[in-house]
């Protein structure tokens, strides 16, 4: 009841924040090339929609892909440093360089590395390397996280590092993993717009890509709903992996 | 003998823990470690199991890999795995295939009086009942030493007499040594014994109290003269050894 309430408040919040947007657009007479009403947006969005779902498939696929190759890569990684605290503190600054480089900033490069007529290999690399971190670090801490006398206990049964691993630290980390994986979604998303937005060529039509052929048409209603298509996209994203945590927590624990 | 420790200290880097401090094991009997926080119980209990080295003086276990035990002062089960599984832990690291462990697992359960929640995860069971669980994993391995690091201290009033009484007819079944630390002399004297009072850290003993009376106890057992005067004895002594100290 209270979780119903409260996508009623939240989505009836918005309808108040577009209804006021409609009037003003109306009342003071703004011109469409520079704000559009939202019904002139949602026109847009109605005629755009088979090519506006074409093109957030194509940018959510290579988000995926991207945190597909990190959940792999960034949790083997983890795996392998947890053993050794010298390892780790080894690769710790290394994954905190990557985590702090702005993406926007080494982007050019990457789409001049990959070469122009295969930026979608740039955007896929990019949003792996803004994906990395979330899931690395929530690997690793999960690794470290089964309580000490559970360790101990393993100790005192003689459990051999095998053992340790599967029995113990993994499953321990699932709840790490998830999380990391959670906020690894929402930044490969950021990290594949921003590479579309660099790349700036025909052959990766993704979303950017649509808000960029948009704005420089001056067709605001498309670029809006666009930008809007790339909005939903983000929140269903986000409440598919909240789901998804929801559920593997509830059979974690048990409730 | 079924472990001792022979002049035993423990330092680490903030400074000296526990020590020296010898303590002698036989077959079968109960022993409590009463102190004041700090004193380095917990960490004479880690070296009981052969968990933690001594900086100097000998640690003899006569009891192999699988026959200690410990119980801590959580439950420290596994969240993510059922009852039965985490009773089944030991056995299984132990190589005792599956289907065997998981038989042994729930006589085990049986044991602690648990024998229906087998199948609930540790977030299902009440702190009482997991603490049941927790002691089912160390009896499991039939262990012929069992250590307990204060067992009760996250247990409320009710949960806690009940659980001291099944400690003496799970003891009356198998008779391991066990040892188990506490702060509550009550406790010790009920439970244990012999109860060892040990001084402020680094902890040494402070005296020795044997309990005279027959274990399990009989009923009304906290009533008697033998129960008030060992009671009373190991709080003069903690009293004494905490003064000492001041």
């Amino acid at each position: 009841m209270k979780h119903l309430s409260g996508i009623a408040a939240s989505g009836g919040l918005i309808l108040l924040l577009f209804l006021a947007w409609e009037i003003a657009c109306r009342a003071l007479a703004v011109p469409v090339y520079i704000l559009p009403p939202p019904s002139a947006v949602a026109a847009a969005a109605v005629s755009d929609l088979p090519s506006l779902l074409a093109a957030a498939w194509i940018t959510l696929s290579r988000a995926l892909i991207a945190l597909a190759f990190c959940s792999v890569a960034a949790t083997g990684l983890a795996l392998l440093v947890s053993p050794s605290p010298l390892l780790e503190r080894a690769t710790k600054p290394l994954a905190v360089t990557i985590q702090v480089t702005p993406i926007i900033a080494i982007a050019p490069l990457v789409v001049i590395w990959t070469g122009l007529e295969h930026t979608e290999r740039a955007i896929v690399i990019l949003a792996a390397i803004v994906a990395f971190f979330p899931v690395f670090s929530g690997a690793l801490t999960g690794l470290k996280s089964a309580d000490p006398d559970l360790e101990r206990l393993f100790d005192l049964y003689g459990a051999g590092p095998w053992q340790r691993l599967f029995r113990l630290r993994l499953p321990a980390a699932v709840p790490f993993m998830l999380e990391g994986h959670k906020v690894a979604a929402g930044q490969a998303v950021i990290g594949a717009v921003v590479a579309e937005f660099v790349a700036r060529t025909g052959s990766s039509q993704g979303l950017a890509w649509r808000i960029l052929l948009a704005g420089n048409n001056l067709q605001m209603p498309r670029m809006f709903a666009a930008l809007f298509a790339l909005i939903v996209m983000g929140a269903v994203l986000y409440a598919a992996l909240q789901l998804i945590e929801r559920f593997v927590l509830a059979w974690w624990r048990g409730r | 003998m079924i472990a001792s420790l022979r002049e035993v200290t423990v330092a680490y880097d903030r400074g000296p823990v526990l020590g020296p401090f010898s303590l002698s094991l036989e077959q079968g009997e109960i022993v409590a470690l009463v102190g004041p926080s700090g004193c380095g119980k917990s960490t004479a209990l880690r070296l009981l199991a052969g968990l933690e080295k001594p900086t100097a003086g000998t640690v003899e276990r006569a009891a192999g890999r699988g026959e200690t035990s410990v119980v801590f002062q959580a439950p420290t089960l596994m969240p993510w795995a059922s009852a039965i599984a985490n009773v089944a832990l030991p056995l299984e690291l132990s190589g005792e295939p599956r289907a065997a462990a998981r038989i042994r697992a729930q006589e085990a359960l049986a044991r602690v009086k648990l024998p229906a929640a087998g199948a609930q995860k540790p977030a299902q069971l009440s702190g009482g009942m997991a603490m049941r669980v927790s002691l089912a994993r160390a009896l499991a391995s039939n262990p012929r030493l069992l250590l307990l690091d204060e067992p009760f201290a996250a247990l409320d009033e009710i949960t806690r007499p009940a659980l001291a009484e099944d400690i003496h007819e799970l003891w009356a079944e198998t008779r391991p040594a066990i040892v188990f630390v506490t702060h509550n002399v009550e406790e010790a004297a009920y439970l244990a014994s012999r109860i060892v009072v040990m001084t402020p850290g680094p902890g040494r003993t402070a005296g020795e109290i044997a309990v005279q009376a027959a274990l399990p106890r009989p009923g009304g057992f906290r009533a008697t003269a033998a129960f008030r005067d060992a009671a009373d004895a190991a709080s003069a002594l903690l009293a004494k050894a905490m003064g000492r100290a001041a």
